[in-house]
């Protein structure tokens, strides 16, 4: 099975006449084809859909070599290369179920502003990626309709929501595919997947067409396997959208440019105080090792406190369902999805929603529900929401004195099916690093800096001030270029 | 036992914006089912919100109107509960935080002029409709009116008497109205009103146990259903029972209240900040422009009429009642009118054409410039109030101007002498008893002849000018006697 090379190698290639956009899109899915029966990344694979749409690019691309406008013409940056979606962001006529049986056959009337932007970037999308049921879960276990694996290690989970998306990457089924993050499921799937992933800021990309979990975290951003390939599609992706009221005005930034390889004078700031104890010993090890390759470099180290971010996780599993369980109550069964008949309209509610919903989405409804109840409120979600305002503080404390924030993406590498899934506490722990980024709205990354002893990857997560991916870019892609190793190919998926 | 009666309203009006609070859709009424509908307004998975700023224009200016505080700062909220007409599980509402409060609409009662407080007014979403079938066996559910922008406006518990009742609520009709921002279409749902009434025994301060009614659909009922309830209720006290808190509604059939729902069944609507808008600034800019589009209202002009055109307190009432009707009348005095005179002209003979056909101001033919020229003509003495209510309906029907009516249906007044006193002559040596009998003193003699000089010339005499030429003619006759 042939691996993708980065983004600008098949920009280049193409623009030289040596291959066509169909041939990436038929590489695509040949390597799904042959792989994915045993990583179970997609949900839906839009065969037929992508070649059509990459034979028309075949067309255009003979145009486009003879008259090639600019380098970074934002129709040219992703021009032929496939991708995939995570299945809660819409695409009309193509079903999206956010992996739960409530939404199995419901196909949507418009599109996400993402899928809208990369169609215009004449990206090619090739299928839909699975995940944790509205993407609430760490492991992708809580899909209604299947696991998926992670390339790396067969019996271990890709980690999650985005698992579909981040194993979809790592096994070199896309060159790329999109997440969404509200607690950390991005970065933590990337990390255990050992591919690189962006949350931006909370605003930097439209939301308009991603199937809500909590609207005050939620952030849709890029899974790849080069800093500047994320940075490529990130550029595409962002942007405010006057569809979605929380997007933010700033426009997009060529991202790239940041990628100087240049880290001296970079501060990175280093948590003294951050719950330490859960961490595994190979984690640690790796990430002092990622910050000792910067220091080496000239980056400046320095030492800064989160004193809040203790709170973090309660913070979140407060503020997440009560935001979800109001999110999810349009599952009704009147309109659109699964529809359970009752005698009464109250029967068909509970029935409707009693089998569309899995444990976990129901678990953490009633949470919600709870926290916002009357005479509940002001302890629990008003609470929590101050708890939020405490935590961003931190960080803007912390980024008076460095650029940005290194730690774990997650305390462990990919753990087992069924290891965790017991436990709903213990998963929850599984986010103690990334939460509070979405809590505070920051933008992070998560990128591969070793390999455990069970050849396991390992995230690096780098986190920065709001709308300055720009730094969190060049930290990491200077890293990327200093550390040293390249993050083994997953072997053995074929056959 | 003396009771007292404790009235507050809660008032929701239909914004009459283009299109919808949250989306582009249209907010058109009466069109089939589900076709002015998208992705937003039927909350499908990953739709978001977004704020029509027309919709703020509006409800700030009502706000205004009403004399409202206005939270330049403010944000909306979630109210949570399931119903079919609710595409989200959701209305995105205010909850703390409302547009406008602490304002209030003045009324007048029994010559007294009164304060009814504004507690709050905010902005919310319209739900849509359902259509339940007969046999019960299932529901159809329109998503149309879906996302219509709706104030909701709430009363303080000032109102007294179900009059009261119902003079507010015409008053806030009136202000909505002038202020163009809704058409508060009671039938059509463009106004919904539901009360909470409550009795106490007067000079108690806490307030009695109230019934809260919803579904009254007319003007008149507020007043009708209130009446009902208070009586409903004096005698449940007075028999030494409790009022039970409890939802009814009006009934049109037997005029009576019954009974919906009780209290204890009340929800919990688990508001919370709506996180998918940015919270709502309005700058004093803003505001201030805003504040620029308020009209004169109705209770200001209403004194101003009084005070600058010295008409009666009702006449001020009638005219101001519309705002195309105070246009019509100012217009019509600008062009030289007599005020009074105006106002009759316009009160009774152009209302009256209007109404008896079902037409509205909108569609008059005669425009206030016409009208003042027709009011001349009766103060020259060109025509009498007759002919000119004559001329009046002809111009109504044609749209001609006076003039021309008057000299092609050949209408003019003859006030001429040389032209009169040969007719005079004529008429007196016709009827010499009349004339015997004014000379033997019969005042009313004078009468008869005159009405045979107006059948002479058609009406078209100058009754003033004939009777001064007869009393002249006459006492000459005296004389010679």
């Amino acid at each position: 099975m042939k691996e993708f090379p980065t983004i600008k190698q098949m920009l280049t290639s193409m623009a030289a006449g040596e291959t066509q956009p169909s041939d990436w899109t038929r590489q695509s899915l040949t390597n799904i084809q042959k792989i994915d029966g045993k990583i179970g990344a997609f949900l839906r694979v839009n065969e037929e859909q992508a070649l059509i749409h990459a034979r028309q690019l075949d067309e255009m691309a003979v145009r486009w070599r003879k008259n090639l406008v600019s380098p970074s013409d934002s129709t040219r940056d992703l021009f032929g290369i496939p991708y995939a979606l995570k299945d809660n962001m819409c695409t009309k006529g193509v079903g999206t179920t956010a992996a739960s049986r409530i939404l199995e056959n419901y196909i949507p009337p418009y599109s996400a502003t993402v899928a809208e932007k990369l169609t215009q970037a004449n990206g090619v999308m090739v299928g839909k990626t699975n995940l944790d049921e509205f993407a609430m879960g760490s492991s992708t276990e809580n899909s209604a309709f299947q696991k998926t694996h992670n390339p790396h290690h067969l019996n271990r989970v890709p980690g999650g929501s985005s698992g579909g998306s981040a194993a979809a990457v790592a096994a070199g089924m896309v060159p790329f595919a999109l997440g969404s993050d509200t607690g950390g499921s991005i970065r933590q799937p990337a990390a255990f997947c050992g591919v690189i992933g962006v949350k931006p800021t909370y605003g930097r990309v439209s939301r308009f067409g991603l199937i809500a979990f909590a609207s005050s975290l939620d952030q849709i951003g890029p899974i790849a396997r080069t800093v500047e390939d994320v940075a490529l599609v990130l550029r595409q992706i962002s942007g405010h959208d006057p569809l979605d009221s929380t997007s933010a005005p700033a426009s997009t930034e060529d991202f790239t440019r940041s990628l100087t390889g240049e880290v001296k004078e970079l501060r990175i700031g280093v948590v003294r105080d951050m719950n330490a104890e859960g961490v595994n010993d190979q984690v640690k090890a790796a990430i002092d090792k990622a910050i000792s390759v910067l220091s080496d470099a000239g980056a400046q180290v320095v030492e800064v406190t989160l004193p809040h971010s203790a709170y973090a996780v309660a913070s979140y599993y407060l503020v997440a369902p009560a935001e979800a369980s109001s999110n999810l109550a349009r599952y009704d069964g009147v309109r659109y999805g699964r529809r359970v008949e009752g005698e009464t309209l109250l029967e068909m509610y509970e029935k409707t929603r009693s089998e569309g919903f899995g444990l976990e989405v129901k678990r953490r409804i009633i949470i919600g529900t709870y926290a916002l109840s009357s005479g509940y409120y002001d302890a629990y979600y008003k609470r929590a929401q101050q708890m939020r305002t405490l935590i961003r503080q931190d960080f803007d404390d912390a980024f008076q004195k460095c650029d940005v924030i290194a730690m774990p993406t997650a305390p462990s590498p990919a753990f087992a099916f069924g290891e965790k899934s017991a436990d709903p506490l213990q998963m929850y722990l599984e986010d103690i690093f990334t939460i509070p980024a979405n809590l505070a709205g920051l933008p992070g990354i998560s990128l591969p800096c070793g390999v455990s002893d069970e050849g396991l990857p390992i995230g690096l997560q780098l986190l920065g001030k709001a709308f300055d991916e720009s730094t969190v870019l060049r930290a990491a892609y200077g890293y990327e270029q200093l550390r040293g190793f390249v993050m083994p190919f997953p072997h053995g998926l074929e056959g | 036992m003396e009771f007292e009666t404790v009235i507050g309203l809660e008032v929701h009006v239909e914004l009459n914006t283009d299109t919808k609070i949250f989306c582009g859709c249209k907010t058109s009424f009466g069109n089939p089912p589900n076709t002015h509908v998208c992705p937003v307004c039927t909350g499908q998975p990953g739709s978001l919100p977004v704020l029509n700023e027309r919709a703020v224009n509006m409800a700030v200016k009502a706000a205004l109107a009403l004399h409202c505080q206005i939270n330049q700062d403010c944000k909306f909220d979630r109210k949570n509960y399931f119903y079919p007409d609710l595409p989200k599980g959701y209305q995105i509402s205010q909850y703390d935080q409302p547009i406008g409060e602490h304002g209030y609409l003045e009324i007048d009662h029994n010559g007294e002029r009164k304060r009814i407080g504004i507690a709050r007014l905010h902005l919310e979403e319209d739900a849509g409709k359902s259509q339940h079938a007969a046999d019960g066996s299932h529901t159809l559910v329109d998503y149309n009116r879906t996302g219509v922008p709706l104030m909701e406006i709430v009363s303080e518990p000032d109102i007294r008497t179900p009059e009261e009742a119902r003079l507010y609520l015409e008053g806030i009709r009136e202000i909505m109205q002038y202020c163009d921002v809704s058409d508060c279409r009671m039938e059509e749902g463009s106004l919904r009103c539901d009360a909470n009434i409550s009795l106490r025994p007067v000079g108690q301060q806490e307030f009695g146990q109230k019934t809260e009614l919803k579904n009254i659909n007319s003007f008149r009922f507020v007043q009708r259903g209130l009446e009902y309830e208070e009586q409903r209720q004096r005698e449940v006290l007075a028999a030494g029972g409790t009022v039970r808190q409890e939802t009814r509604r009006f009934d049109e059939l037997s005029q009576t209240t019954l009974s919906m729902r009780s209290k204890e069944e009340a929800h919990d609507y688990r508001y919370f900040p709506e996180p998918d808008l940015v919270r709502l600034h309005i700058d004093d800019a803003w505001l201030a422009q805003i504040r620029a589009t308020v009209p004169e209202l109705p209770m200001e002009k209403r004194d101003r009429y009084i005070r600058q055109y010295q008409l009666p307190a009702y006449d001020a009432g009638v005219l101001t009642s519309d705002l195309a009707i105070g246009e019509y009348f100012e217009a019509t005095v600008a062009a030289g009118a007599e005020p009074k005179a105006a106002s009759n002209w316009v009160m009774g003979d152009l209302l009256g054409y209007l109404n008896g056909r079902g037409e509205v101001l909108a569609d008059s033919r005669v425009t206030p410039g016409q009208l003042a020229d027709l009011i001349a003509m009766i103060a020259e003495g060109t025509l009498s109030i007759k002919q000119a209510k004559d001329v009046f309906k002809i111009m109504c029907e044609t749209g001609r101007d006076a003039k021309t009516v008057v000299q092609e249906e050949g209408m003019e007044q003859i006030s001429d002498m040389a032209a009169l006193v040969p007719l005079v002559d004529e008429v007196l040596a016709k009827n010499s008893k009349s004339v015997q009998d004014f000379l033997s003193g019969k005042e009313k003699a004078l009468g008869a002849l005159i009405g045979q000089v107006m059948k002479a010339t058609k009406g078209q005499a100058n009754p003033g000018v004939v009777n001064q030429i007869l009393r002249d003619r006459l006492s000459a006759l005296r004389v010679e006697e």
